[in-house]
């Protein structure tokens, strides 16, 4: 039951990927066909268009929300593979600690990185 | 239910290199790992590298920089191809767990059809949209810039 909703958050949160990573990539890889969210220069990773994105509180949520999905849909989808691969009970419970104290250790982190942002950029 | 005697998987990694009687779906679910912890190793660092731009505009320019050059644009477009793999052949396999584009069930009458026939025009529609995709990304990469 437990590994059933873990799994339906996977694929939710895959959903929220392909749109929320694919709004990202359109903005940074497809930036001179599409153009978009890019005010300040051509260059999708210049300064000026990072303060552009991060002043807005539309990139600031939607940066957190794709973190949070992409770390839950990817660090889950290892926990799939490594378990596959036919572990022990204890190795799988050490296996799962690891990537649920890693995975929040890092969404703590991007989070606190795209609230600084968000809160230097408009302080400029 | 297949007899496992206590290994659930053991071709383990091995059997991700063979399609067997699946066919090609079983090279997409191979491609589909392959690049998800692909994906996933780039993502961690990503979160590392960008975190930079809290720090103000040198830490970010600074970081930038070390990340650039041909070998990091080679390596950004690959996980483009990644991502646009991933996520097309992701939504195919949504769309497969939901039970669309599988076709109705039928009797088990000889000569037996596998639904995999029926699912094979949708593989193939996602992985014509991935390989544009692909193209668009790579003339933004390669050719526009």
């Amino acid at each position: 039951m437990r590994d059933q909703a873990l799994w339906t958050w996977h694929v939710l949160a895959g959903l929220v990927i392909a749109v929320l990573l694919g709004l990202h990539m359109t903005i940074m890889h497809l930036d001179v066909i599409v153009g978009v969210f890019n005010p300040a220069d051509p260059h999708p990773i210049e300064w000026g268009n990072v303060v552009a994105r991060a002043r807005q509180g539309f990139f600031l949520v939607s940066y957190v929300v794709l973190l949070g999905a992409a770390l839950f849909h990817g660090l889950y989808g290892l926990r799939n593979i490594l378990f596959e691969l036919g572990l022990g009970t204890g190795a799988k419970k050490g296996v799962s600690a690891l990537l649920t104290v890693g995975g929040v250790a890092l969404f703590v982190f991007g989070a606190w990185a795209a609230w600084a942002a968000s809160a230097l950029a408009r302080a400029l | 239910m297949l007899e496992t005697n206590g290994h659930p998987n053991r071709l383990g990694l091995v059997g991700w290199l063979g399609g067997g009687r699946w066919g090609a779906e079983r090279y997409l679910y191979t491609l589909h790992r392959l690049t998800g912890l692909g994906l996933l190793a780039y993502f961690l660092l990503h979160i590392v590298v960008t975190s930079s731009r809290a720090l103000g505009p040198a830490a970010w320019q600074a970081a930038m920089g070390r990340v650039s050059g041909p070998i990091f644009v080679a390596g950004e477009f690959l996980v483009f191809v990644a991502f646009a793999f991933h996520g097309l052949n992701g939504i195919r396999l949504v769309l497969v767990e939901l039970g669309w584009a599988i076709g109705k069930p039928i009797e088990p009458v000889y000569p037996y059809r596998t639904s995999v026939d029926e699912q094979r025009p949708l593989a193939i529609a996602v992985m014509v949209l991935a390989g544009l995709l692909i193209v668009a990304g790579g003339l933004d990469f390669f050719v526009l810039h």
